[in-house]
């Protein structure tokens, strides 16, 4: 028992000014931690930022950033470290403002207990709940219910005794496995390190001691082993390892294992350390595996128990907290990382967001930074994955924004989808180079790119009318048509401009296939979905071409109308106006169309694609 | 390895914990580096990265930068370990600083910082197009440090923004950069001081005699020992070095290092003494303390 008590990560949570940072600024002074010079400095520091009066105040020895410092509130999560003799402890401090929830979402996933603090004076707040919601969702299981400034209400048992009533009622749908409530002061110490004599009427442990003793035991050992696969040791040709850390369970030389995704099966030859071989290996800990036989196996696979194999789907349920900055758009491809996997994945649909004040379901179009979410994903590659409830290890992915490398969520996997699993695509005997042959032609897809009026129409109707001149069979895509069948039920938010780009480049990899040239006028103004564009067709086939004419330009033009109409506030979210144009970084081709006449910009399309050996 | 004592199940996961990020920074990156101090974490460090890929080599250099003024005892260590091991060991120094005749004492500690470490770095990574360097810093250092990722990501220029700070949950390091961007990787992140003398002790890792009390030549300035290590301290008037039992908590330039008095002269009385310490490691290191936010600025400029 002692050997699994190593160590404890916490987290504290509530509302700001429910005294958080205070708090854990007294566990500190009172395990002794907190040293001669970090005091002097702390009194020099309370009285120029300090909110305790003339007394030390603790928080300001977490507010490390000079921002949060200057403002009074924690920011980002910090960590601490203390030890007591019974336990080690790792305490992320996190914020409490609404607007930081990704920063207590990141202190709650390495966590397995979290203190919730509620101010006596104030009652359960919103935030109360929606961080007991987060801890939750991201699979903490062991709570402790700190009334804190209980000092203020003169220690009042009743006071006390209501709020935690009210908060077991509230919580009796989070699935936490204890929940722990204390009347505590942390600004004077009232039951932190020892049992106070302000509340003689409480029969609890005190904080400290509770701290000390629960029992959070992870059972990563007792679950199925899994093996994600961090690095191939290839040092010389006769030594062949895969290097990672046992994210559940235990493995033993001679043990089976298998590769989760193929299935392929080995035993387990060597479990190797720079410190000798193991015998056995268990959850935490970081080995080098040999193998019986040779199987390819790379990084980012997972070596599984084969008694115990996970779901492996490229499509399946998720909860997902959005952190970006910008909105999560269905349709939009994003790059996700589980265990030391990456892949490209897309959201394909949201299936509500959750309120986390309520619990309610709302429907929902997108999720804003801070939402959180039940959503369907789709992956390029098929994943392995255990359901984020029974397994944190194997369960979570994040996904990162292919441009700005933004971290933009966190994903905690319910299921597999198998909706995918029975469709297979038929084959048929006469494919895409039957038909580019018997055409003499290369199928490539035309993109035009450019803001409304820029002349992306105009041009590709002259393009078009040259090719079908020498006898190329071709066709032109324009966004306006589609939007009046395929695209009837999209509007403009950025939300529809996803998914009408992905329709529309569907659209063309079949006229492709078909053998034709495409030409396609969109506005397509982010690049994100050009560049999913590309790697759909495939970048041989795919020319962005870029339809370049200043907004004024455009504005004076305004062939439709449409432009004064959105100056006058008629049309929401209109490009260039309203919502922002992404123009290309480096188009195949570039076409100012400010500059030269549509049949000189014709031209040079054709031009280009003689240079290429595509027509004409 | 010598015959070593079965690790604390904290020490354990600290160590394991360790060596996948060392694993991972290897993985993702390009060109790593470790930057390589000499001091105790840079040892447990270096200790973790023989582990993490054995029975192959650490896939990258050591990088030292030189200020001129480290303690010729922390030199002569440098060579002979990067020796010992067979590795590559890198060593920079701001050559255009030496010759503006940037120092520790007539500069002042903020500019020779930042000119000798904080640009000596930067010109170092660019040199050699490194695109991530492990560190050897832990949160329980100082409180900036405290709210640091584990991979901590660096814009153009070296540039840290606190407050753009990745989200970084479970252990799904976020590892993708642009070219002209780069990581520091701190495997160390969750450690502590007692945490760093418990392994060397359990693992039995070399480190510089320096933090071991001995008669040294030291002279009393700033409410610290400082050590006349070699003919370039200037001695103020009426100051004559005198020969006290002293070691070194934090080690850097001489001339910003001070000592304590201490007769812990093993590795257990170091681990006793420190269990009864009042004063924070930091203390004896002079550039942390000019200013209120002092160390969260150098970090922002490129500072480790």
């Amino acid at each position: 028992m002692a050997a699994k008590r190593d160590l404890l990560r916490f987290i504290t949570c509530g509302s700001v000014d429910d005294g958080k940072s205070t708090l854990i600024g007294r566990l500190l002074h009172d395990c002794g931690l907190i040293f001669e010079d970090t005091y002097s400095n702390l009194r020099t520091d309370s009285q120029r930022h300090g909110t305790s009066g003339d007394a030390l105040d603790f928080a300001l020895l977490l507010d490390g950033l000079e921002a949060e410092r200057q403002q009074g509130i924690t920011i980002d999560v910090a960590y601490r470290f203390f030890a007591t003799p019974q336990r080690s402890f790792i305490v992320a401090d996190t914020p409490g403002h609404e607007q930081y929830t990704r920063n207590m979402a990141t202190g709650a996933s390495t966590a397995s207990l979290a203190i919730i603090l509620v101010d006596a004076t104030k009652g359960l707040l919103p935030q109360s709940r929606r961080h007991s919601i987060i801890c939750s969702l991201l699979g903490i299981r062991h709570i402790v219910l700190a009334i804190n400034k209980m000092d203020l209400v003169g220690f009042d048992a009743a006071r006390f005794g209501a709020i935690v009533a009210e908060y077991r009622h509230f919580a009796e749908a989070l699935g936490f496995q204890d929940i722990t409530a204390i009347p505590i002061s942390a600004r004077r110490g009232d039951n932190i390190a020892s049992l106070s004599n302000n509340t003689p009427w409480y029969r609890g442990p005190y904080l400290l001691a509770h701290s000390e003793a629960v029992d959070v035991a992870a059972d990563q050992a007792d679950k199925p082993f899994r093996f994600p696969v961090q690095w191939v040791n290839r040092p010389n040709a006769s030594f062949r390892g895969f290097a990672g850390i046992v994210a559940s369970g235990r493995i033993a030389a001679g043990d089976a294992i298998m590769l989760a995704v193929t299935g392929a099966q080995s035993r387990v030859a060597r479990i190797v350390t720079a410190a000798g071989d193991l015998a056995e290996a268990v959850a935490g800990q970081a080995v080098t595996l040999t193998l019986a036989d040779e199987i390819d196996i790379a990084r980012g696979d997972m070596l599984v128990a084969p008694s115990a194999r996970p779901e492996t789907a490229d499509q399946f349920a998720a909860d997902m907290l959005w952190m970006g900055q910008e909105a999560l758009l269905p349709g939009r491809d994003y790059l996700l990382r589980i265990g030391h996997a990456w892949t490209t994945a897309r959201v394909t649909s949201l299936r509500h967001r959750l309120d986390v004040t309520t619990r309610e379901h709302k429907a929902a179009r997108q999720l804003e930074m801070n939402d959180i979410g039940l959503c369907h994903l789709a992956s390029l590659q098929p994943l392995s994955f255990d359901p984020y409830a029974e397994n944190r290890a194997t369960g979570a992915f994040i996904l990162v924004d292919r441009f700005t490398h933004e971290t933009v969520a966190a994903g905690m996997i319910r299921h597999g989808l198998r909706r995918a699993t029975n469709i297979h695509r038929a084959a048929f005997s006469i494919d895409k180079t039957a038909r580019s042959e018997r055409y003499g032609q290369r199928p490539v897809l035309l993109w035009f790119t450019g803001l409304s009026g820029s002349g992306k129409s105009t041009i590709a109707n002259l393009v078009e009318q040259a090719l079908f001149a020498a006898g190329r069979p071709c066709y032109s895509l324009d966004g306006d048509n589609l939007r009046h069948g395929l695209c009837r039920d999209l509007g403009f938010t950025a939300a529809d401009r996803v998914e009408n780009i992905r329709r529309a480049g569907e659209v063309a990899k079949l006229f492709l296939d078909a053998g034709l040239i495409v030409l396609a006028s969109f506005i397509s103004p982010f690049r994100a979905e050009r560049q999913m564009l590309r790697e759909l067709i495939g970048a041989e086939d795919f020319l962005e071409i870029h339809v370049d004419a200043s907004l004024e330009t455009c504005m004076a033009r305004d062939p439709k109308g449409l432009y004064a109409k959105a100056k006058a506030g008629l049309i929401p979210n209109f490009t260039g106006i309203s919502s922002p144009y992404e123009a290309p970084e480096n188009p195949n081709i570039h076409l100012k169309t400010g500059d030269f006449t549509a049949e000189a910009c014709a031209e040079q399309v054709l031009q280009a694609l003689r240079v290429k050996g595509i027509a004409c | 390895m010598s015959a070593k004592q079965r690790l604390t199940p904290h020490l354990a996961r600290l160590e394991s914990e360790a060596i996948g990020i060392l694993r991972e920074g290897a993985c993702a990156f390009r060109r790593p580096v470790l930057l390589y101090s000499i001091g105790k974490d840079s040892s447990v460090l270096l200790h973790l990265a023989l582990k993490a890929f054995y029975p192959g080599t650490p896939p990258f250099p050591l990088l030292h930068i030189d200020t001129t003024w480290k303690f010729r005892e922390m030199i002569s260590f440098r060579d002979a370990t990067a020796k010992r091991h067979g590795l590559e060991l890198l060593v920079h120094t701001n050559q255009e600083g030496l010759s503006r005749g940037i120092n520790p004492i007539t500069s002042g500690s903020g500019l020779h910082t930042q000119v000798m470490k904080t640009e000596a770095l930067r010109q170092a990574l660019d040199q050699y197009g490194f695109d991530a360097a492990f560190g050897g810093a832990r949160r329980d250092e100082e409180k900036s440090r405290a709210k640091e990722r584990v991979f901590s990501f660096r814009g153009p220029g070296h540039v840290w923004e606190p407050r753009l700070q990745r989200p970084e949950l479970w252990s799904l390091f976020n590892t993708r950069i642009h070219p002209g961007e780069s990581m520091r990787i701190f495997p160390l992140s969750n450690w502590t001081e007692y945490d760093v003398w418990d392994y060397i002790a359990a693992e039995n890792i070399p480190v510089v005699p320096l933090y071991f009390a001995a008669p040294r030549p030291v002279v009393r300035r700033s409410g610290g020992w400082i050590m006349v290590d070699d003919e370039r301290l200037p001695l103020e008037a009426g100051e004559t070095p005198e020969t006290r039992m002293v070691r070194f908590r934090t080690l850097g330039c001489y001339p910003l290092s001070g000592a304590i008095e201490s007769m812990a002269a093993t590795l257990p009385d170091i681990i006793t003494e420190m269990r009864a310490a009042r004063r924070s490691e930091r203390e004896g290191r002079l550039i942390d303390h000019d200013g209120e936010a002092s160390m969260e600025r150098k970090k922002r400029e490129g500072y480790f």
